[in-house]
């Protein structure tokens, strides 16, 4: 069964701290954007396109500019005039023939043509929200409709959305060695076969995006608060990019952040048209997302159509694995959105297994929907779903138990590091462990058992595998960009002992559920002997910070948190040369252990606190050492981290209502070392709960004319606690072999492993190949009724 | 979508007809209608402040009536703009008919909706046309004859119905702002 947590007062590396930021969270004492107001401020609202595609033949403000209240309406065009760039996309993928991918243009606000339901194409401010809605709703553009493209099946032979871009697509990736696995299947003993659709998801965090926007005339500084997961790249493209104001005089703060799950990673319209209106209107504005906004334009995830083959030898050994992706980009390249269909999917797709031939190729194709962009797990859970999906029909078809097909083809842990064909290099891993004990705790051998007790009760009862791998702690620097990448992957910290002895601690990473203020006060207690009360843990604001990368991809430990170890190995280092003077010896004398200076050889020692109150009054000090207590490093990872687990799906079927009841999860994952496991089941929980959203429930849907027909949550479902069961979860480590913390990121993996499971555990149950996600009760209905 | 209904209204077919021909008849049955502007015999202008659950606007619409067989039936096509609340666009037949003193009328719609109203709006647009509908013909029954009223029966499939003679009146064109009301009454619903 899972591991009993209890919160025991310890606070080192491992011990089940509970989160000191839930007490202001659940008290209503969090600082959210929202909570957030300025004197004088205006309030903004979005008029957003109703069309999937239309030109913009002109707006009429008149009305609008007549409500008592209203300040000013902004429009796309007057955005464009004034300079403001287009958002870009930060990662150049190059099409198999050597070309860069065809990118839209993407002003920030629609100026000319709107290309997606819920663009914006302009702005009312006000002084009231009241007044800001009213002058929104008397904006009156004039739209002319234009050609939509909206099915993805069809997409890459439909008329041009954009002129240059032919086909509608962004680019044909491709990986791998597309002779050498052609030749595989030509030999094969047993081909399987699948075509597969990843389901688009629409992300719903708790607290729907937001901004405020201020412009200091005096100074010419510009602040913006705003929901972001990331504030120092937020900061780097709205000044070197879109050119809003210069880096040094935009400050940009994510302040207490509910929830991201990868959509508050981009830099989105709303902050950039908020800031670009406030130095226009010399006012602080203030825009909050109502949901349905957040339906239409957060960039939604996945939204794939692949279709699959798996090669065999006799034995059922796996020999190559062909995979043809179509994704969805939606109207335009999001942030990231190129990147996830691509390298984050393409690469994953080895999985744990030795198939030692590998092609894919993916089609990047434009449709008139929002953009699509990183979604919890973020192409790594398409690529399982792939990879899972196949190799358990594939056993299906050899007659052969799934989790014996599986071991069978698994590498193994002295086989590490591994270099897969799809261009990783795993540094360590122990899959079988996981696998095992996944079997264990969900009493495999019971199953038939429990699958004829159902039966007995008018269900039917099966069981599903996934044995997923991800890449996590983005990235070596060096070969992101080689791959495309923009930007480097690696990420700043500091830690500031202060004169009394407390500490101040600043990442670049950022926490908006994470529980950073936590765990990463644990690691610098931990590493410093210094008291976690102590430890303060400061981030999301470029005005205090250095340059970061924040928080994505599971990323935050494994870099951000080694980055903290970097400058703590600074500190002990200068600490030890302030010891060694004050207790008249050398520093190779002096070792440092729990907060203790110690003179080898000698009752002799002094506190990190001692040390730090004499390096800011340096009476007697050191003459070539600096004054001051404080060190800061940037830490850039030798290679991703590889976590890996197993997850095993029960569902139970009712045959009359086609309802899909989720019976019991099992996940165990190898997430390298643990500094604090309550948090890390908690990551596990809520991944899991999204993938089982992802496999039962939620569907982003569009119809024929373009318009999103799952605009709210009365016709999105999201997952509840009762539609859930008990989680078991439980751990294996094997330390990541590249980072000084032994840690690989726990924030994806829930999401990445648990639909892949889930939808072969309903296939099982029903004795079908597949039913598309999400399996809800009239689509197993259906699939019951055509298979009787 | 796709929407049809039939009413039966307690009147003869000549006072639904006068009727028809006064205007603040009209203008009070629809509900929200602000303007009714004839532009030439095919094309009409109407603005109606409408609400559809949680959206509410005003809608201009543009309007305009083809294959016009005076006084049995017409095509209504419309394109009605809300603004920040989105659109719709469709179509409506509109046939009517006399059966022993009485007179049926039998409407079907095509339409779709775009923006906040097939966001948020779609799971509630089916019931609310059918409840602007009602209204429109329960006001109007009731201003023909007070101790009547509208009789809405089960959406039927329009094609079956059966096209009959219709005394010709010079009054036709008082139809069609009568039909416009309705047709924006249905498609604003959508």
């Amino acid at each position: 069964m899972s591991e009993a947590l209890e919160d025991t007062g310890e606070t080192g590396i491992g011990a089940p701290v509970r989160r000191r930021e839930d007490l202001r969270f659940i008290t209503g004492n969090g600082n959210y954007t929202d909570d957030l107001n300025q004197p004088g401020q205006l309030y903004a609202v979005f008029c957003r396109s109703p069309y999937p595609r239309a030109r913009i033949d002109g707006i009429d403000c008149d009305d609008a500019l007549a409500v008592p209240g209203v300040v000013a309406v902004y429009t796309g065009q007057q955005m464009v005039d004034d300079g403001i760039g287009d958002l870009p996309c930060g990662w150049m993928v190059k099409s198999k023939d050597g070309a860069d991918m065809l990118s839209s243009p993407h002003p920030p606000m629609a100026a000319t043509v709107a290309n997606y339901v819920g663009e914006p194409y302009a702005l009312v401010v006000a002084e009231s929200l009241q007044a800001a809605k009213q002058g929104a709703e008397s904006v009156y553009a004039d739209f002319t409709e234009l050609h939509v493209v909206v099915d993805l099946a069809t997409a890459t032979a439909s008329d041009e959305i954009y002129e240059g871009i032919p086909n509608n697509l962004a680019y044909t990736w491709a990986l791998g060695d597309e002779d050498a696995t052609r030749m595989a299947f030509a030999k094969a003993a047993h081909v399987t076969t699948m075509d597969l659709t990843n389901n688009r998801l629409i992300p719903n965090a708790i607290e729907p995006r937001a901004c405020l926007g201020m412009f200091e005339s005096a100074t010419g500084d510009y602040t913006l608060y705003t929901t972001s997961q990331n504030p120092g790249l937020e900061r780097l493209v709205l000044s070197a990019f879109v050119q809003v104001a210069p880096e040094h005089k935009l400050r940009i703060v994510a302040p207490d952040v509910g929830g991201g799950f990868g959509s508050k990673i981009f830099i989105y319209a709303e902050e950039t048209a908020v800031i670009w209106a406030a130095a226009k209107a010399n006012r602080p504005i203030k825009w909050v997302a109502e949901r349905s906004e957040s339906f239409l334009a957060d960039a939604h995830g996945r939204d794939h159509i692949t279709h699959a083959e798996l090669a065999m030898d006799e034995m059922g050994r796996f020999t190559g694995l062909k995979v043809q992706t179509t994704a969805n980009l939606g109207a335009y390249l999001s942030t990231f959105g190129s990147s996830v269909p691509t390298y984050l999917y393409g690469t994953l797709l080895a999985g744990q297994y030795k198939t030692p031939n590998i092609y894919v190729e993916v089609q990047g194709a434009y449709t008139n929907t929002a953009p699509v962009d990183a979604y919890r797990g973020a192409g790594r859970p398409e690529a399982t779903y792939v990879v899972e999906r196949i190799v358990e029909q594939a056993a299906r078809e050899l007659g052969k138990d799934p989790a014996d097909l599986r071991r069978m083809n698994m590498i193994q842990p002295e086989e590490f590091p591994y270099e897969t064909p799809v261009a990783l290099v795993y540094d360590t891993g122990n899959y079988e462990a996981s696998l095992d004990k996944a079997l264990d705790i969900i009493d495999y051998a019971g199953f038939e058992a429990r699958r004829a007790a159902a039966a007995e009760q008018g269900k039917r009862r099966g069981i599903g595998f996934a044995c997923y791998i991800e890449a996590c702690g983005l990235a070596p620097s060096k070969l992101a960009i080689e791959l495309g990448a923009g930007v480097g992957l690696y990420e700043s910290g500091e830690i500031r002992v202060n004169p009394t002895g407390s500490v101040s601690v600043f990442t670049g990473s950022h926490s908006h559920g994470q529980g950073h203020e936590t765990t990463f006060a644990q690691v610098v207690s931990d590493k410093l002997g210094i008291n976690y009360d102590d430890i303060d843990i400061i981030h999301g604001d470029t005005g205090r910070m250095d340059f970061g990368l924040g928080t994505y991809g599971s990323r935050s430990l494994a870099v951000g948190g080694s980055a903290l170890v970097a400058a703590a190995d600074k500190l002990i280092e200068k600490g030890k040369k302030i010891a060694a003077h004050m207790m008249q010896a050398t520093p190779e004398q002096v070792t440092f252990e729990d907060g203790q200076f110690t003179l080898q050889d000698s009752n002799q020692s002094m506190s990190i606190q001692e040390v730090a109150f004499a390096s800011y009054v340096p009476a007697d000090y050191p003459e070539d050492l600096e004054p001051g207590f404080a060190e800061k490093a940037f830490y850039d990872p030798n290679n991703f981290t590889y976590p890996a687990g197993t997850h095993i799906a029960e569902v139970e079927v009712d045959i009359e209502t086609g309802v899909v009841s989720l019976e019991d999860f099992v996940a165990v994952d190898d997430f390298g070392h643990i500094i604090n496991p309550l948090i890390v089941h908690g990551q596990v929980h809520g991944g899991v709960a999204q993938g089982a959203g992802q496999a039962i429930m939620e569907h982003g849907i569009y119809d024929e004319y373009g318009q999103l027909q799952t605009g709210s949550m009365m016709d999105y479902t999201m997952p509840r606690a009762d539609d859930l069961p008990d989680f078991k979860v439980d751990t294996t480590v094997t330390p990541c072999t590249h980072n000084p913390l032994g840690v690989k990121g726990c924030g994806e993996a829930g999401a990445i492993g648990s639909p892949a499971a889930i939808m072969n555990a309903i296939t099982h149950a029903l004795g079908i190949k597949d039913i598309s996600m999400p399996a809800t009760p009239e689509k197993v209905w259906r699939a019951i009724g055509g298979n009787s | 979508m796709e929407q049809s209904g039939e009413y039966r209204i307690a009147a003869r077919r000549e006072d639904v007809w006068s009727a028809l021909n006064a205007p603040d008849v009209l203008g009070a049955c629809i509900e929200g209608c602000q303007r009714v502007e004839k532009l030439d015999d095919e094309h009409f202008e109407v603005a109606v402040k409408a609400k559809v659950g949680p959206v509410s606007a005003t809608f201009n619409a543009a309007l305009e009536l083809s294959d016009i067989e005076a006084p049995v039936s017409y095509t209504i096509n419309g394109n009605a703009k809300g603004g920040a609340a989105g659109f719709a666009k469709g179509s409506a037949n509109v046939h009517l008919d006399e059966d022993d003193g009485v007179t049926v009328l039998r409407y079907g719609v095509k339409a779709n909706v775009g923006g906040k109203l097939a966001q948020v709006g779609s799971r509630l647009v089916d019931g609310a046309a059918r409840k602007m509908a009602d209204d429109f013909f329960a006001e109007f029954s009731k201003r023909l004859d007070p101790d009547s009223v509208a009789v809405a029966t089960a959406a039927t499939d329009t094609d079956a119905a059966e096209e009959r003679e219709f005394e010709k009146s010079g009054g036709w064109l008082m139809w069609v702002v009568a039909f416009v009301g309705l047709a924006i009454a249905v498609i604003l619903a959508f």
